[in-house]
């Protein structure tokens, strides 16, 4: 396993956002976290780039465990995310936005070049501020910062929201180029059939834990509105594994 | 003529007050801290350098090359070791309160190690050699190498900051502490870097202040008011700003003393508090986000 998640509480302070929470993802796979606002899923992907202060459980990557080990290093080790809301550096223009992203790169395919070609929106923005761009050329940005660090593990957060449709197309439109590239994906997503087309496989979070977890094409539509919403008596052959 | 002659002093006297300034918008600018301890840590390079020279007899210019590095890592140690404690949390009470302390410890060692007498670094004939421009109007070679080091620093730093792999973490990480980290960026190191050069700029500034005038362990905290007014009026976050708001005050000043001996040091802070009132933003600067 590349991403092993066991058994994963977090806490904001006092409130606690995951309970019990294990997820596993192979070398090679694209995984979707779905689930409704506040069930935990930007928490999930925060806890395994070690963001979050109070975490309990384990999360091993490629066999080790991170336990102490800061979000600087977690890149360096091949764990990339692209956080929610983009955060964009606006004091850096496009290109230098790209290339901070590879302050501390593995070696691997992706460059500042390779990345306009992949957005190619980007091209002759690359001198302008990185926040002057539209939402949905500041999430390609977003993506190819996080890309410039050849991550064998690429964490996309929300990455169509705020976004319109045929924006947020183009950008899944990038993505098995992404995977083609050598990276594991794992997504956070709110549009539950984008999620099912793009995965191999789903997870569905409900109040900070795992209602329900299968294969994209072996989940029905009803078992995945009851995890999401949260009916469990239709929940069948998911819930925890 | 007078006058004439007053304004080029004031600019040359700024450009001290730029190079004492420096490392405070920088610190300022990279990580919102205002080192209280600014001044005194200029007075900690002085008489570093007085001690070396004390030791070995060479000019004072030529600790230089010995004092900034080893201000840069006394800079690099205290941010890493201690400053860096007091930012957790983006509460902006502890590190002022932290480098107060560290204000009247740095004071104290000082006077011990040193006593409280006036010292002065000699740099021999650069001191009172001048160029004449006219009956009334002379400019001393060494304020105008203060200047010009001042301008100097400044517009490496601007390079530093705009062109460079390190300037490039600088920025990200003022801009976004929590994103930089998710690029790799080890917020500790790069503050600590900051502090480093901030202090290797004030190495510079505490040995031309010494080779200018008298120093005593003392007078540390004059030099951060004289300092932090410049960065006011420049405009906090600019560095050109800062260079600009040196010089305002260096005129501000000599002009008021022109007026009457005592108010000299008064105008600056007139001007400084009409900054404030008029033009909180500085001169140059940008509105910074609370």
């Amino acid at each position: 396993m590349l991403l092993q998640v066991d058994g994963v509480a977090s806490f904001y302070g006092e409130f606690q956002a995951l309970f019990d929470v294990s997820l596993e993802v192979a070398e090679g796979e694209t995984v979707a976290v779905i689930g409704a606002n506040g069930a935990g899923k930007s928490t999930l992907l925060r806890t395994v780039v070690g963001l979050m202060a109070r975490t309990t459980g384990t999360v091993a990557f490629d066999g080790r465990p991170l336990e102490g080990v800061p979000t600087h290093r977690r890149l360096g080790l091949g764990i990339a995310m692209v956080p929610e809301g983009r955060r964009i550096f606006p004091s850096l223009t496009v290109e230098e936005n790209l290339l901070v992203g590879a302050h501390r790169h593995r070696p691997g395919g992706w460059d500042a070049g390779r990345i306009l070609e992949l957005f190619p929106a980007l091209a002759d923005k690359r001198r302008r501020p990185g926040t002057r761009l539209s939402g949905g050329e500041q999430q390609m940005l977003a993506i190819g910062r996080a890309l410039m660090a050849n991550p064998r593990l690429l964490l996309l957060d929300e990455v169509s929201l705020g976004l319109a449709p045929i924006v947020v197309r183009r950008i899944y439109q990038a993505l098995p180029e992404v995977v083609a590239g050598g990276a594991t994906v794992v997504l956070v997503e709110q549009d539950i059939g984008r999620a099912l087309r793009t995965a191999d496989r789903v997870y569905c979070l409900l109040e900070g834990r795992v209602a329900l977890q299968g294969p994209s094409g072996g989940l029905t539509r009803q078992q995945i509105t009851d995890a999401y919403f949260g009916m469990r008596a239709g929940t069948g052959g998911g819930g925890r594994a | 003529m007078t006058w004439l002659n007053d304004v080029v002093q004031g600019l040359l006297l700024g450009g001290l007050y730029a190079l004492f300034a420096t490392g405070l918008s920088l610190m300022f600018g990279v990580m919102r801290l205002v080192n209280l301890a600014h001044g005194d840590l200029s007075i900690v390079a002085a008489f570093l350098a007085l001690a070396i020279v004390d030791t070995v007899p060479v000019n004072p210019l030529w600790t230089v090359p010995l004092v900034v590095p080893l201000m840069f890592g006394v800079g690099y140690l205290l941010q890493r070791g201690l400053l860096n404690y007091t930012l957790r949390g983006g509460d902006p009470l502890p590190p002022v309160l932290v480098t107060f302390g560290l204000s009247i410890i740095l004071q104290n060692l000082l006077l011990e190690v040193f006593s409280a007498d006036s010292q002065g670094l000699d740099a021999g004939r650069i001191e009172d050699a001048s160029i004449r421009v006219s009956d009334r109007l002379a400019v001393g070679w060494f304020p105008l190498l203060t200047l010009l080091v001042g301008i100097a620093v400044l517009a490496g730093l601007q390079l530093l900051i705009g062109r460079t792999r390190l300037g490039r973490a600088f920025r990200a990480t003022a801009d976004d502490p929590e994103a930089a980290s998710l690029v790799g960026l080890d917020h500790r190191h790069v503050y600590a870097m900051a502090t480093g050069i901030a202090l290797a700029t004030v190495a510079i500034a505490g040995i031309f202040l010494g080779i200018r005038t008298t120093f005593a362990p003392s007078v540390g905290p004059t030099r951060l008011i004289f300092a932090f007014e410049a960065v006011v009026i420049g405009g906090l976050g600019s560095l050109w700003g800062t260079l600009l708001g040196g010089l305002v005050l260096g005129v501000a000043q000599t002009l008021g003393a022109q007026l009457s001996p005592g108010w000299g040091v008064l105008a600056g802070h007139l001007v400084f508090l009409a900054v404030l009132a008029f033009r909180p933003t500085g001169l140059l600067g940008k509105a910074v986000p609370a």
